[in-house]
């Protein structure tokens, strides 16, 4: 750390994230000593941090780029966009969990490990900086451990377990990359790391690259960190696997992207051809798996598997392809909100499990049906919902960057993914003669439901409305 | 004016969604016969003042997402037009003939208003990504039809072969409308500076790629041999009203891009394969016909003549790409012939597919061997199917005719053999249709059994000859006054064929 940069500790620049801070830790003061019928305080205090996150975040957003203490954090277009989208989904995540949370005696626990959660995937976005990056990937991923196992359920104890272990053995490679890269690299900032990396030995450095490139895809739930995803999201309650399949990847994504751009030499190490290798395995896979499946909670896991293979082309083209960048946020954004919806109406049918639970659905709870079908339409790319533009983009964004071929893996994937999507959707609008008993269909509440509308019209007001976000977007 | 027309029925679809469902169905029927009457007068309208041979007119265009070069960019010309017209005609022929629809009006007629909107907003979009959007989501709405009024468990196979083939050609089309955004400086999605730039103007492998991707989507959209396997389930197994839809406009969406998207934006690329084009076209007519004659299920015949009336568009769309020994005029005849057929092909055979409905309404089987004799008991049911027959089997009188009679004029010099080969297509078809009659209308009376007694089997109803009949019509004026048309169509397939010779 030089001299002229001890000047940058400015914490006027980390707002967004001290605020998520400073909620989580008053809220933890404040649920301890509220009664349990008043915890929906802590809720409503985590809401108006992530609000007021969002207006520092635009509020930054104006002001041109720059790095913070040292150069260990960036704020820049990147950082700012992981800090909006995870604080919409925080937003969500907090709305669409109502239901199941609210008067639970772990309520406020509940809030305070999604928002420390929260704030781990933002610094994962900002990190520049090996050190910080691990530091952030910890808190990143504890709180979500934590939250894993917060219903105390068998299936949710189970789940919390095995999220751990994964995150245990890919952490410590990650810890282990990290040194390898310092060893080779001579320093764990990211610019000067490239440098260093550019004389190093190729083999030792792509060791450690890819160490560490494991413990971010454990953190994004791709392949081949991806083992934890089926059972974590099948084994706990809707609004923990919406949070844990959403969030952290808007911030994984967003690191690995600016690791590989800022601080590995492409022409050293050819890691775009590593993450093109990784993305299509990931989408093959996340696909086939959820071919056949027939509880939603794991179908829905399956599916982020095979998206994360999509968010992984923009990354593969990192720094090769003009749009990349804004290919990859926007994708994120879209992605997150399109699969929040598809959670939101999985938390607002809480019994019901199975595909074959939701025959019918659509006499009973027709605007719910409608969300659902908008959201995993979303979900395939189907215009204008926003994951449709976001995969123009990552599409436009391979073929440019010389990766054609992953384009195609992508479209076939995509071909491919319609139909178990549509494996749900068809038993929702068999006609009434075959319907379930309605029990199943009991509504869980109403603000998972209202998460879920509000959900699925954002993700075709986004896609309709690309035109004013993508330019955002766009490096500076 | 068109984004009036275009979003018309989805506006009126979300003040329907608005109203009860319990409501009685006469209000949505009939609101969508309404909202299908303004919208075709409009049309009408547009077609007075469009001027025959002025490029693109009544052109609207504002930025979408100016980044990547996506506006929303709408305008008809010539080739458009008359496809537009046929779609608004279409679908106000089904909203008359759903008057007899009992089973969820209010989904019913919200998702065919939803159809209408996509189908009438992709034959006048002139960017690459609003195309795509409307033939996307066309597809989603024409599997909820199959899948929830279709023929119980099978339509729902049936809706997700439709949805997983048809997807993948959508996307098939998307890379290659990604290939020439790439390809054009600036980038951009937009058809009028796309044909203006010919961004692939040298060829090479890039551009037949190019080519091959736009081509197989639209291929297995229009459909063409061999990505026809989808067509005939989907058919049979969706409502009649769906069929209609399906065979007049959707697959018109193919054969449309061919000539809005692949010719003028890619002419190089396409001189140099429009022999393969010329040669799907044939198997296609071949191999449609052949395969509708060995057909005992009505629906699914008249399915397989739609691949064969295809295969003569195709024809004629690769035949004015071959410059070799042919001249401007017969280029410009087979182009215009083409499109003429769109237009035929889309009136007869959504009246044919209505008939069909009717004839499964009132014996609950396509299988024609359940029925025989049926001109003593139905007459006017006879007299309607036999004109829609003949008129489809190209009987000089009907568009059809003109139609196929363009094409073969003007591909006989750029194809001869192939052409000669087409011609026996016609043949086969009409001993096809022939037979249908024939099984279906002569002979001693036999009605498919209801249990334990004889179905009622009643003629035509009302609202079924206002809705069939109109389409017979204008398939008959077309062909007795073709002029009225081709005038339209004319100056905009001599500006084609020139766009493509360059």
């Amino acid at each position: 750390m030089t001299g002229a940069s001890m000047m940058n500790e400015n914490p006027g620049a980390l707002i967004p994230e001290l605020l998520l801070l400073g909620g989580a830790v008053v809220g933890l003061l404040l649920g301890a000593w509220l009664p349990r019928c008043r915890q929906w305080l802590v809720r409503l205090l985590a809401a108006a941090a992530a609000l007021a996150g969002l207006a520092a975040t635009a509020a930054a957003a104006t002001r041109p780029g720059e790095v913070a203490f040292g150069t260990s954090y960036a704020i820049d277009t990147l950082t700012h966009a992981t800090r909006a989208i995870v604080l919409v989904a925080v937003l969500v995540a907090l709305a669409l969990s109502v239901d199941a949370t609210a008067g639970h005696r772990r309520e406020t626990e509940f809030v305070v490990l999604l928002q420390l959660g929260a704030l781990g995937t933002i610094l994962l976005g900002g990190a520049n900086d090996l050190l910080l990056l691990f530091a952030a990937f910890l808190l990143a991923s504890v709180p979500f451990y934590a939250l894993a196992g917060w219903d105390k359920s068998t299936l949710g104890t189970e789940a919390a377990m095995k999220y751990y272990l994964s995150g245990a053995f890919l952490g410590v490679a990650m810890l282990t990359g990290t040194a390898v890269l310092y060893g080779v690299g001579r320093s764990t900032a990211y610019g000067p790391l490239r440098e260093g990396l550019t004389v190093a030995p190729v083999a030792a450095a792509a060791v450690g690259l890819v160490a560490v490139l494991a413990g971010l895809l454990f953190k994004v739930g791709g392949v081949p960190g991806h083992f934890w995803v089926p059972d974590v999201t099948d084994g706990t309650p809707a609004p923990v696997a919406a949070i844990v399949t959403t969030i952290p990847k808007i911030g994984g994504l967003g690191a690995m992207y600016r690791l590989l751009l800022v601080a590995i030499p492409a022409d050293t190490i050819d890691w775009p051809l590593l993450v093109a290798g990784l993305a299509a395995v990931s989408m093959t896979l996340g696909n086939l798996a959820a071919f056949f499946q027939t509880s939603v909670q794991r179908l829905l896991a399956y599916s982020t598997i095979s998206q994360v293979g999509y968010l992984l082309i923009a990354v593969a083209v990192a720094g090769r392809a003009g749009l990349a960048q804004p290919a990859l946020l926007f994708y994120l954004a879209g992605y997150a909100i399109t699969n929040l919806g598809a959670f939101a109406v999985v938390a607002a049918l809480p019994s019901a499990r199975t595909l074959e639970d939701y025959r019918g659905m659509a006499r009973h709870r027709p605007a719910l049906a409608t969300a659902l079908v908008v959201c995993l339409l979303g979900l395939i790319g189907t215009p204008p919902t926003a994951v449709f533009v976001g995969k123009l983009t990552v599409f436009t964004a391979a073929v440019e960057g010389g990766f054609a071929w992953l384009a195609v893996v992508a479209v076939v994937n995509t071909v491919a993914s319609v139909f178990y999507y549509l494996r749900w959707i068809a038993p929702a609008f068999r006609s009434a003669a075959e319907q379930a008993p309605p029990a199943v269909l009991e509504s869980g509440g109403a603000a998972a439901a209202v998460s879920a509308y509000a959900c699925a019209a954002a993700a075709v007001l986004l896609g309709v409305g690309a035109g004013a976000v993508l330019p955002l977007l766009s490096p500076a | 004016m068109l984004s009036l027309i275009v979003f018309l029925p989805a506006a009126a679809a979300a003040v329907l969604l608005l109203v009860s469902g319990t409501a009685p169905r006469r209000v949505f029927i009939g609101a969508w016969i309404a909202v299908s009457a303004i919208d075709l007068a409009l049309v009408v309208a547009v077609w007075l003042r469009l001027v025959p041979g002025g490029g693109f007119q009544f052109e609207q265009r504002a930025d979408w997402m100016p980044t990547v070069g996506i506006s929303y960019h709408v305008g008809v010309d010539g080739l458009s037009l008359p496809l537009v017209a046929l779609t608004a005609v279409l679908f106000g022929a089904c909203a008359v003939f759903a008057l007899r629809e009992t089973r969820r009006v209010k989904p019913y007629v919200t998702l065919f208003l939803g159809l209408q909107t996509v189908s009438l907003g992709l034959f006048v979009a002139l960017d690459l990504i609003l195309f795509f959007l409307f033939f996307d989501l066309s597809i989603v709405f024409m599997y909820f039809l199959i899948a929830g009024w279709g023929h119980g468990e099978r339509a729902r196979a049936a809706a997700l072969k439709f949805f997983l083939y048809t997807f993948l050609g959508s996307l098939a089309l998307l890379l290659g409308f990604i290939l020439l955004y790439l390809a054009a400086r600036p980038h951009t999605f937009d058809i009028v500076d796309l044909i203006a730039a010919d961004p692939l103007a040298g060829g090479g492998v890039y551009a037949a790629l190019t080519l091959f991707a736009v081509g197989v989507g639209l291929a297995v959209k229009t459909p063409t041999v061999p990505f026809h396997t989808w067509l005939p389930p989907a058919h049979t197994e969706a409502p009649a009203t769906g069929s209609a839809i399906l065979a007049g406009v959707l697959l018109k969406m193919g054969t449309y891009g061919f000539v809005r998207i692949a010719m003028p934006i890619l002419p190089d690329t396409w001189r140099q394969f429009a022999l393969v084009a010329v040669v799907v076209g044939v198997v296609s007519v071949l191999y449609g016909a052949l395969v509708a004659l060995a057909q005992t299920n009505l629906k699914r015949m008249i399915a397989y003549t739609s691949v064969n009336h295809m295969g003569y568009v195709i024809l004629g769309v690769g035949a004015a790409g071959i410059l070799a020994g042919t001249d401007e005029q017969a280029r410009q005849l087979a182009t215009t012939g083409a499109v003429t057929q769109m237009v035929a092909h889309g009136l007869i055979t959504g009246a044919l597919f209505l008939l069909t409905g009717v004839l499964y309404d009132r014996g609950h089987t396509y299988d024609m061997a359940a029925y025989s004799g049926l001109a003593a008991r139905t007459p006017v049911f006879a007299a309607v199917f036999a004109v829609a027959a003949f008129a489809s089997l190209g009987l000089p009188g009907f568009a059809g005719f003109i139609a196929e009679f363009q094409i073969f004029t003007g591909s006989l010099s750029a194809a001869p053999v192939a052409t000669a080969l087409a011609v026996t297509g016609i043949l086969i078809t009409a001993g096809l249709f022939l037979l249908a009659v024939q099984r279906l209308f002569l002979g001693p009376l036999r009605i498919p059994d209801a249990p334990g007694s004889p179905r009622p089997f009643a003629d035509l109803h009302r609202s079924e000859i206002a809705a069939i009949v109109p389409l017979l019509a204008v398939a008959t004026v077309i062909g007795v006054l073709p002029r009225f048309l081709l005038d339209v169509i004319e100056p905009a397939s001599r500006a084609l064929v020139e766009l493509v010779a360059r």
